[in-house]
């Protein structure tokens, strides 16, 4: 038989590993549904990684084990092997191709931060970075009273200093705390409290995320979101549910024994059934209030 | 502390002339000024550190066998991934890694008959035991809850005894550190045989000047975080209290500050095994001598500045999050050049498959898997997915089991000889290398789809929908449990038994093999020449058995 | 390479050779190298400091203020301190022992002063450890720093005892005297860096 040419070899390896990694970037199946509009961009992101990491590995483990066959002892030969110890046009290649990869991805991922909404905390663009509201004087008694009886301090700003979410003015806002082990979700223009999120789909939603004893941490899997709850600091996540549907809540930072069992879930309702819901909560949590329902449930 | 340890006066240490010829068993649990003993009492130590560490991790899978926690209390469980993740890194891999092999080889390497400060490396050494005491004494408290990270404010309110005796041994093990690099960087700039420039300075101490140049610049930062913490703890401030005015996020950036630092010492080293191992099994030079050495010092500097990268859902600024993750990715390349040469060195190879060898190429490729899982992580969008999720826990075994742990297993195979003048047991070897690398594919590989799809790390309890994916992870980790055994006969049978070992039964050309095996105790009757580089293999008129015969 | 003589005695020959010529500055770069270590233990407090500074809206709290007489009276003795520990190293480069035990025993005597006035200063200012913030910041890098200037003491100390025997410090060979310079020196710089932090940028605010 003749021998090929390096070149078809050289090619023919090249048309598969891409193969490869095209496919792998779209049918990995590593991720549960999107359920926001951001579990896309994350997705899609991932995936372009993914397909990036796949050729790499291919290219990388398949050399080494062509090598490892190709330049293996033979027996009896006892001496050594090609006194090559470097070359310059090789080493540029493989330093300069990787951060050119590396750039790219990183021009990449500003690009998806900024869609995702990450620059925007704050109530919509604000310049909170060098800001600091640093809550702790009137911390412990705060965080009891926002959970045990909410109050007029609800309705009083809150400022995030850190945070996440979409560039949209918020239509729901519910203000989530983390405590040992449990999220607590309150809904200040309402005065509901509840202890799973229900959201309306296809509206931005704001989260203002406090901890009343530990640090938690917030994250819906299949909204790709994930933000810790700081004790002494405010954050936020923003985001827009795009799937009715119940998702799980898990919270992501240890804070105890029984962090594992810290789950709840959201239910994302379509928004008739989220006006109902909030209805039917606010008259049974305000039975004093029940002639304000009707007005709030109109906006 | 450490001041006290300065020498005031300018008294030489009179160490030559009354030495044994050889040292005996019990010399190795005493005060010795030896390096190779002190090497060797790191390696023996941490390894037993290892399955120490190894048996919580067990313990753990089994719990994780079932979703419900039937096993272990859901507190139990978190006093052992905390002691697990704390004892693999601070009692095994930078006490084997840095104290182990740097101790062993570096004065070897560079032709010194000892450390600069010989009794400030034994006090190093011996400031590690008290810390495991203090780690293991820990249990009868009900043992350090909050993870080896411990943030506050968990770890201010959770078995505070216990979580001040870890504290206490961190910073123990850390000052250690500090001391033992101290002695590292002294060592190679003043004390390499004359006729040994810098570039003919084998690229394994090139390694232990990163690394120790790194452990300089990062560990009192740790050291004053874990001070802080114990404060706060144990006398009444409120540094990281938030209802007093305390600021939990400043501790992550303390502690971050030291620890992302620390996953490069605990590769930084190995990646010098790497290179040493790799051309003398593959007889060939090693390529890209300069790039190497350049790599790792880009590595050291850029890995200073990319600690917020396990912050990017904490309480950080968007344009932080930013900063960090390009830097971040900028780690990618020199690590990137460092792989490649090592391939490009296997080419025109004639390869001995020795365990030493098959270790080393494992590590290649299962590095190459946890190095761009953390490319991954490294992007702060798609990271504020997998954040504390198993999908981190996946890229850090890989990087740590299919890195670290395979380079130190690749290293006791190949200097073995040289410690203990003993030959391993090679078709030993290849088993253990064969269940090793199974048995952590099999554990590790499925915990990145376990975090992909929503399971959060650290927990005892989980969703059922996870269980059969944390069957397959806990039947590996029981492979891995098993690998242990090969390995643990070999190494007592060869070096009670084993085949005795030649000054140089690899024929590799660095100053350690121009001695005999073991050692003799100052290293050499008369220092060594340098008539050639140290990967000057295959090149005519340079053959090894010449400095063996001269200077030996 | 044959004829070489007995190799163990040439080893010996070749080992006290080098420490001769280069033990010295091993002790000194091996010090320096530590102290570079060091000095990033008092950034990480100065970050801490700076940050909860940058973070409170008065800093220091009311009633958490400091007083500035006394540290300024401390940091004048300090820093004064330092060169008079320099006469003494200037002294020993000629030879002159007596005059390095005079001016050794008077930094170290300024140290004890320092040292005293901070305890005075402790127990006057009317705040403990845990009262606050700042004062948790304040006593834990003065007592930082303090531990540091009674290290540096007894190093002192322990290059006055060993001066007494005749011949070990002499013009050439003093290394240890130079050690305990070098590292009062530090200890120093550390202070004024302190100073400034706390007792100069709480006049700015
Ligand atoms: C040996 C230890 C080690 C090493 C070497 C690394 C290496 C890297 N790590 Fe990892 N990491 C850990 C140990 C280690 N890590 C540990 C223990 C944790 C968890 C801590 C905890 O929370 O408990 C962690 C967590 C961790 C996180 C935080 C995850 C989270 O909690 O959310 C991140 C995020 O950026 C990260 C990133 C990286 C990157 C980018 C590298 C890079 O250095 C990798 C570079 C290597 C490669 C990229 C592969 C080879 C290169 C090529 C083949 C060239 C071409 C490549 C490209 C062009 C991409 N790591
Ligand atoms: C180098 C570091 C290193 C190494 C080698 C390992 C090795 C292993 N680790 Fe690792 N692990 C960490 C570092 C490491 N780990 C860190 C830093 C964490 C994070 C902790 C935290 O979150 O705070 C972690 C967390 C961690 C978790 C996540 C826990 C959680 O988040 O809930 C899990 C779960 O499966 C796990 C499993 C394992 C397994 C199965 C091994 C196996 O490779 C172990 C194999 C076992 C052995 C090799 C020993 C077997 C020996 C015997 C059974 C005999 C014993 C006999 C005597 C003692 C006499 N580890
Ligand atoms: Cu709350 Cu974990
Ligand atoms: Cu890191």
């Amino acid at each position: 038989m003749k021998q090929l040419p390096a070149s078809i070899w050289t090619l023919t390896v090249g048309i598969v590993v891409t193969l490869i990694a095209f496919w792998a970037g779209g049918h990995n199946g590593l991720f549960p549904e999107q359920a926001s509009a951001q579990a896309p961009l994350v997705d899609n992101f991932f995936n372009l990684m993914f397909m990036i990491a796949v050729a790499l590995f291919l290219l990388v483990a398949g050399t080494i084990i062509f090598f490892m066959i190709q330049f293996r002892q033979r027996p009896g030969d006892e001496g050594d092997g090609v006194p090559l110890e470097g070359d310059f046009a090789l080493e540029a290649y493989w330093t300069l191709i990787p951060a050119v990869i590396v750039i790219v991805l990183g021009i990449y991922s500003v690009e998806v931060f900024t869609e995702m909404g990450g620059f925007a905390p704050g109530g919509g663009g604000g310049n909170h970075l060098f800001m600091s509201h640093h809550s702790h004087h009137k911390m412990k008694t705060q965080l009891v009273s926002d959970t045990d009886a909410p109050d007029a301090s609800m309705t009083e700003e809150f400022n995030a200093e850190y945070g996440f979410g979409g560039t949209d003015q918020a239509d729901v806002t519910v203000t989530v705390t983390g405590m040992q082990y449990a999220w607590i979700f309150n809904y200040p223009e309402q005065n509901v409290t509840a202890g799973e999120l229900h959201i309306p789909v296809d509206k931005t939603v704001q989260l203002n995320i406090k901890a009343a004893d530990v640090i938690h941490s917030f994250w819906v899997p299949q909204f790709r979101l994930k933000q810790d709850a700081i004790p002494g600091h405010n954050t936020e996540l923003r985001f827009t549910a795009t799937k009715v549907g119940d998702y799980p809540v898990v919270c992501a930072e240890l804070c105890g024994g029984y962090h594992g069992a810290m789950r709840t879930r959201v239910y994302v309702h379509t928004q008739t059934e989220y006006d109902q819901w909030l209805a039917e909560n606010q008259f049974a949590q305000n039975p004093d209030l029940s002639g304000a329902v009707a007005v709030h449930a109109e906006e | 502390m450490a001041q006290a340890q300065l020498p005031v006066s300018s008294e030489l240490p009179q160490a030559s002339g009354h030495h044994p010829t050889a040292w005996k068993w019990y010399d190795y649990f005493t005060f010795n000024v030896d390096h190779k003993l002190i090497g060797i009492q790191y390696l023996v130590f941490s390894f037993v550190f290892y399955l120490v560490g190894g048996l919580m991790a067990v313990v753990m899978r089994t719990e994780l066998y079932t979703p419900d926690a039937d096993v272990i209390d859901p507190n139990l469980y978190n006093a052992l991934l905390t002691n697990h993740g704390t004892i693999m890194i601070f009692g095994w891999i930078v006490p084997a890694a840095i104290g182990g092999f740097g101790n062993f080889l570096v004065p070897l390497m560079i032709g010194a008959r000892d450390m600069a400060f010989p009794r400030l490396n034994a006090l190093a050494f011996w400031m590690l035991p008290p810390a495991g005491l203090l780690l293991v004494g820990s249990f009868f408290f009900g043992g350090a809850q909050a993870g080896w990270t411990s943030y506050p404010p968990l770890s201010l309110i959770t078995a505070n005894t216990a979580q001040s005796m870890w504290c206490l041994s961190i910073i123990l093990a850390g000052t250690s550190s500090i001391l033992g690099s101290v002695n590292f960087v002294v060592t190679m700039v003043k004390m390499r045989v004359p006729s040994m420039a810098w570039d003919q300075m084998p690229l394994f101490c090139w390694a232990m000047m990163a690394t120790s140049v790194l452990a300089l610049l990062s560990t009192p930062v740790l050291a004053i975080g874990l001070t802080l913490l114990f404060f706060d703890i144990n006398f009444g401030t409120s540094f990281f209290k938030p209802d007093a005015g305390g600021n939990v996020i400043i501790y992550q950036h303390l502690f971050w500050f030291y620890s992302h630092p620390a996953v490069y010492l605990m590769i930084l080293p190995i990646f010098g095994i790497m290179s040493e191992v790799i051309p003398v099994h593959a007889r060939k030079p090693i390529f890209g001598y300069k790039a190497i050495v350049g790599s790792s010092m880009v590595i050291c500097l850029i890995g200073l500045f990319v600690w917020v990268h396990h912050m990017f859902t904490s309480g950080t600024p968007p344009w932080m999050r930013m900063f960090f993750t390009v830097s971040t990715l900028i780690v990618a390349v020199p690590t990137g050049v460092k792989i490649f040469s090592w391939t490009a060195t296997l080419w025109g190879g004639k390869i001995r498959y020795t365990s030493a060898m098959l270790f080393a190429i494992g590590l290649l490729i299962m590095f190459v898997v946890g190095g761009l899982s953390g490319v991954t992580l490294g992007t702060a969008p798609v990271d504020i997915h997998m954040h504390d999720t198993y999908y981190v826990v996946a890229h850090f075994h890989y990087v740590l089991f299919g890195g670290s742990v395979f380079g130190l297993y690749a290293g006791i195979y190949h200097w073995f000889p040289k410690m203990t003048g003993k030959m391993l047991n090679e078709p030993l070897g290849k088993v253990h290398f064969l269940l090793t690398l199974i048995g952590a594919n099999i554990t590790f590989l499925p915990m990145h789809v376990l975090g992909t799809q929503g399971m959060p790390r650290r927990v005892a309890m989980y969703d059922p929908q996870f269980t059969h994916i944390n069957q397959i992870c806990t039947i590996g980790a029981f492979v891995l449990a098993f690998s242990v055994i090969p390995f643990l006969v070999n190494v007592v049978w060869s070096w009670g038994w084993g085949e005795k070992a030649s000054g140089n039964p690899w024929r590799a050309l660095t100053l350690e093999w121009t001695t005999a095996s073991p050692p003799i105790i100052e290293n050499w009757h008369r220092l060594p020449v340098l008539t050639q580089g140290p990967y000057d293999y295959g090149f005519n008129g340079h053959e090894e058995a010449e400095i063996t015969s001269s200077h030996f | 390479m044959t004829t070489a003589p007995n190799p163990s005695e040439l080893a010996i020959q070749e080992e006290t050779q080098a420490d001769d010529h280069e033990h010295h500055d091993f002790r000194m770069f091996g010090l320096l190298t530590f102290l570079g270590s060091e000095s990033l233990m008092f950034g990480a407090l100065f970050a801490v400091f700076l940050i909860f500074r940058g973070e409170f809206p008065q800093w220091p709290p009311e009633e958490t203020e400091v007083e500035l007489i006394l540290p300024a009276i401390n940091t004048v003795i300090l820093v004064s301190s330092s060169f008079v520990i320099h006469y003494g190293d200037a002294a020993i480069k000629k030879g002159n022992v007596a005059g390095l035990q005079k001016w050794y025993w008077v930094t170290a005597l300024m140290g004890a002063i320092f040292l005293g006035g901070q305890v005075y200063e402790y127990a006057t200012l009317g705040y403990g450890l845990t009262t606050n913030v700042f004062a948790n910041c304040f006593y834990v890098m003065t007592g930082f720093h303090g531990l540091h200037v009674f290290i540096g003491i007894l190093l002192i100390l322990g290059v006055l005892w060993r001066s007494r025997l005749p011949g070990h410090y002499t013009a050439e060979k003093h290394i240890g005297v130079e050690m305990a310079e070098i590292y009062w020196h530090f200890v120093d710089i550390i202070w004024i860096v302190l100073f400034v932090l706390i007792y100069i940028l709480a006049l700015l605010n």
